[in-house]
């Protein structure tokens, strides 16, 4: 077993809690990833702010509360390193035939190809979104929110090490290969795409990316609380750290989205004619389009509704349900169907098919129920300042790429279209490319302390006790 | 659920016409073809599962073997044959699972054998018709998506980052591979041995340049150069198999509808008749033999041959009989036994093979030979006994002797009052070879070197007595006698075990050597029939059963 603790070798090139000083052979991988690392983070990263001091957090222990460490820090000079939450006494299989049993601490070859796959999925992600963000620092609105989007951008960087420090330890030479493989690929590109269509769409201005951070960050919370819950100890306990890290993401964009909602509603009451566009902010309506664009697209992420994969990685204890070990009695679900409702005929039917197969959908359920309450707060957010406009989550059915409804047309209430009506519709529903040009003839960078583009109210606080006007990045050192 | 079994009510169509294709689409663009394939997962053949991803069920594979067949009859101008998938990201998912998992044994058999089939005539086009199939693997290619890539002479896999070829059969399903997979691997592409078990056991299969490098694929390319450079590719194979081709104006002859006159389980055809008797579990084949008119037809030459076309008497006579050939397999499952007769003239039936073989430069007349031994090869494979009938006004003659060769006995009339007479031609001596690749005449007599030596070449007519004395026949019986020993026989054939029975013809059919393509059969095809009924695939707790369910398999993990 990995000897863990809480005390961090913060002087070891790689910092880390997993005794990797012990470890010559895995030192010697990871140490030869590194300038391959990078270099990548130097290619696809946010290059042109890599001079800049940024008031960013370093994981310095994993205890709680004392994990995180707040300097100044350029960004290639930031320690990525590997945590591992400090195990507790006899990990268990959580899930599945053998729930209750004595988690793995190295690999079971039946399991490995399966584990192997979900590592690799869940750490394409990683880098994926510092691809897909990596020019918005040219158009932040405010300091604030450049050092929260680095701030993101350095944490998938480490959560793409702690998925790499998995490959490297337990994969042998197919973890290498993988390895390198992860920086190989390129979000976007038509001939090494990442592997989630998510992962693939541009997030050319802010508001997108306050939609990425709060719809497609939350898939990740949800696939990293399913695997915290793996049979698989090391994997476990990465994703519990990473988890601490993603709190952070989800609210720079549920705060960034309700910072624009608050503000489109006080421009709305400003504008004679309630034309938010007139006064250069975000309108309701291209606001509820990037929410139905982004949430759809993140549904698509749980992969299909009825799932054999799903099926195994749950009875095989490879990866849970959301707070399995918290919210369910019945760790098997051998038993039980669930109901969904299905395309047959041209009709919506309500189909039951058994809860194992059904379990990417499981997850899918928590994800939406946590949504639906951000929804609830910016439609509280809307209620205060008078605005009479509401948003809302679309059908989980409307505008899928996969699983059952892919292939089939649906308005966002849910209801079974022609592709006629779809096409006449699409462009009331989704963003459109005019959209972009709007934004973006907008979002022009404000880089002074305090400062906040015209169409994003400030945050009510700073960070970590600093004002609101405080230096998060320093343009010039 | 359905059971798609012959108990189910609709009899299975072999017979389809290009323009009632549901699955597949081509393209013919001079001396290449575009062969796409994307599966309507409503048009399953059955009832009870999707056909999504591109996978396959018998209903799919008709059509291909539609189009391959077609291809070389009415496109003889194609050179190359792109195949490729108009699904995005993915080629072929192989065959569907849910299918499998619902069907009975011998619906899994049938389906099996006739994809097998259909592998080695895609596969067969490129050396004898140079026509060469190139798999254009757009996406994943997994099972038997990657089986059917194995069949073609080349396969180029779509390198970007995802996309990847495997043989998930053995890790996923407990099963194999079994439309050729595995012995393609190590026999056509010669795969390492090692590095082929690796691959088999890996579900998610080799991508990028490790399939290349393992021989998985012949390149990769990227995505957003795949289709022009696999254009270029086809380009340049169309050349290497333009060289020395065969005589003829290479102008399509139409394979026209057989339309047989159908009666419950009987099918008569203009050539060939199928009558079944279900109580006795027996059915009668008879074959028409040609006429003096279909000879003279031959003797003008390959171009007359070519204006005949569909109306040839051997084209037409052995479609027939491979359609006969597919109903009995598929439709008709408990007929236990097949008795074969030949009607017609014998001499007529050497005169008219010497005139097949002295057009054989005519690439129409080349098509046609290679059919019939096509036709002829899918008859050894049928799991059916088959005695061959030579009574009154038989013809086992030429080609029609290796219907009686093919069959696992031989009784010959002896009656002096009607007179029987069996001739060898230049068709029993290499034109229409078996799987491994000897005559089904050096098969028959293969412990008996010089008898064999002393009837090749030779072309008079041959009392019973003398074809007795070579070798030909199994009994020869005088006309008092014929009734009821041949009676006998057969009541006493339909008695036995079925699988035993299969198991033993299979066996004594194909003494001699293997090659690959006997292999998938005798092999491939055998141990997987064998997997496919052990609890360890099929039984409750199989990993076939539970593919998609919630259950895990588990194995009984005697090794047998
Ligand atoms: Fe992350
Ligand atoms: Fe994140």
């Amino acid at each position: 077993m990995t000897a863990t603790s809480t005390s961090v070798d913060l002087d070891a090139k790689i910092p880390n809690n997993v005794g990797l000083s012990d470890d010559p052979k895995l030192q010697r991988a990871l140490e030869q990833w590194l300038p391959k690392y990078l270099e990548w983070w130097h290619d696809m990263g946010p290059t042109d702010f890599e001079h800049m001091p940024i008031f960013l957090r370093t994981a310095v222990s994993v205890d709680r509360g004392g994990w995180a460490n707040y300097d100044y820090v350029k960004m290639p000079d930031y320690r990525w390193g590997i945590f591992l939450t400090p195990n507790d006494s006899e990990p268990t299989i959580k899930c599945g035939d053998d729930a209750g049993t004595p988690a793995w601490s190295d690999v079971p070859g039946e399991h490995r190809n399966a584990l192997r796959r979900i590592i690799v999925t869940q750490a394409d992600t990683e880098p994926a979104s510092v691809e897909q963000q990596r020019m918005l620092g040219h158009v932040a609105p405010s300091l604030y929110d450049l050092r929260n989007l680095f701030q993101v951008n350095v944490e998938e960087g480490r959560h793409l090490w702690a998925m790499v420090y998995l490959l490297q330890k337990y994969f042998g030479r197919d973890g290498r290969d993988e390895a390198e493989e992860l920086l190989l690929r390129r979000s976007g590109d038509e001939d090494k795409p990442r592997i989630l269509g998510a992962f693939n769409q541009p997030c050319d201005h802010w508001l997108s990316f306050f939609a990425f951070t709060m719809f497609t960050d939350r898939d990740g919370k949800y696939q990293l609380a399913a695997l915290a819950e793996s049979g698989f100890d090391p994997l476990a306990r990465s994703t519990q750290f990473m988890l601490t890290e993603e709190a952070h993401h989800l609210f720079v964009g549920d705060t960034g989205l309700q910072r624009i909602i608050k503000r489109s509603a006080e421009l709305q009451q400003l504008d004679p004619n309630g034309d938010v566009r007139a006064q250069g902010g975000i309108d309701f309506d291209l606001i509820q389009r990037t929410i139905n664009y982004w949430y759809t697209y993140s549904l698509d992420l749980f992969g299909g509704e009825i799932s054999s994969n799903a099926s195994t990685f749950f009875a095989s204890g490879l990866k849970g349900r959301y707070h399995e070990t918290r919210r369910y009695e019945d760790h098997k679900a051998l038993t039980g169907d669930y109901r969904l409702p299905v395309v047959e005929n041209g009709k919506v039917v309500e189909k039951d098919v058994p809860l194992r197969t059904a379990m990417n959908e499981v997850l899918r359920d928590a994800y939406v129920a946590d949504c639906e309450k951000v929804i609830g707060r910016w439609n509280k957010t809307l209620e205060e300042s008078g605005s009479p406009t509401r948003l809302t989550l679309p059908s989980r059915l409307f505008h899928r790429h996969q699983g059952i409804y892919a292939g089939h047309h649906f308005d966002p209430q849910g209801k079974l279209i022609t592709v006629e009506q779809y096409e006449a519709n699409v462009h009331r529903w989704l963003l459109v490319p005019e959209d972009n040009d709007y934004l973006l003839s907008i979002m022009k960078p404000c880089y002074e302390p305090g400062k906040f583009a015209n169409w994003i109210a400030p945050p009510t606080k700073g960070i970590e006790g600093r004002p609101t006007d405080f230096e998060y990045v320093k343009m010039h050192d | 659920m359905q059971q798609p079994a012959a108990s189910s009510p609709a009899p299975v169509d072999f017979e389809v016409e290009p323009e009632h294709y549901r699955h597949w689409s081509v393209a013919y663009d001079g001396a290449i073809a575009r062969v796409t394939m994307a599966v309507d997962p409503e048009g399953g053949l059955r009832e009870g599962y999707e056909l999504k991803l591109n996978s396959y069920d018998l209903g799919v594979d008709i059509e291909l073997a539609d189009i391959v067949r077609r291809m070389r009859f009415e496109h003889p101008e194609v050179r190359v044959v792109v195949l490729r998938s108009g699904i995005d990201r993915v080629f072929c998912a192989g065959a569907n699972i849910n299918m499998l998992g619902q069907s009975t044994h011998a619906w899994k058999v049938n389906f099996c054998k006739f994809t097998n089939e259909t592998r080695c005539e895609l596969e067969e086009a490129t050396g004898a018709s140079q026509q060469a199939y190139v798999a254009a693997c757009n996406g994943t290619t997994a099972g038997g998506g990657y089986e059917l890539a194995l069949a073609c002479e080349e396969i180029y896999l779509q390198d970007d980052g995802n996309s990847a070829v495997s043989l998930p059969e053995v890790p996923l399903l407990g099963v194999l591979p079994g439309t050729g997979g595995l012995t393609r691997l190590v026999d056509k592409r010669k795969v390492r041995r090692d590095r082929a078990d690796v691959f088999s056991t890996t579900a998610e299969g080799i991508r990028g340049k490790k399939a290349k490098q393992w021989r998985l694929v012949d390149d990769v390319f990227p995505r957003s150069k795949f289709d022009e450079k696999v254009a270029v590719r086809a380009t340049a194979l169309v050349q290497r198999y333009s060289k020395d081709l065969p005589a003829g104006e290479r102008k399509g002859v139409e394979l026209t509808a057989l339309a047989p006159e159908v009666e419950g389980n009987d099918r008569r055809y203009r050539h060939v008749a199928l009558e079944v008797d279900q109580t006795a579990r027996t059915a009668s084949l008879t074959i028409t033999g040609p006429t003096a008119d279909d000879v003279a037809i031959l003797r003008r030459g390959g171009e007359a041959a070519q204006q005949a076309g569909a109306e040839l008497w051997a084209l037409r006579a052995y479609r027939e009989l491979d359609d006969a050939l597919l109903h009995l397999r598929v439709n008709n499952p408990t007929v236990g036994l097949v008795l074969v007769r030949a009607k017609g003239d014998a001499q007529t039936v050497l005169d008219h093979d010497a005139a097949l073989v002295a057009a054989r430069d005519h690439w129409f007349v080349r098509e046609v030979l290679l059919h019939m031994g096509r036709v002829l090869r899918r008859m050894d494979n049928t799991s059916r006994s088959f005695f061959a009938l030579g009574d009154r006004g038989t013809a086992f003659a030429g080609n029609l002797l290796e219907l009686a060769l093919a069959a696992d006995r031989f009784y010959l009339l002896d009656d002096s009052s009607a007179p029987v007479h069996v001739g060898l031609g230049e068709l029993n001596e290499g034109a229409l070879p078996m799987a491994h690749g000897l005559t089904r005449l050096q098969t028959r007599l293969y412990g008996e070197q010089d008898t064999l030596d002393g009837l090749v070449g030779n072309r008079a007519l041959l009392e019973p007595s003398a074809a007795d004395d070579a070798g030909l026949v199994t009994v020869l019986l005088d006309d008092i006698d014929w009734d009821d020993d041949v009676r006998i026989a057969i009541e006493e054939r339909v008695s036995l075990s079925p699988d035993a029975l299969t198991g033993m013809e299979q066996n004594l059919r194909f003494a001699g050597p293997e090659t690959p393509e006997s292999k998938i059969y005798a092999r491939l095809s055998a141990w997987q029939n064998w997997i496919f009924i052990r609890p360890n695939a099929t039984g409750p707790e199989g990993a076939l059963t539970l593919y998609g369910r919630p259950e895990r398999p588990s194995f009984d993990w005697q090794r047998v």
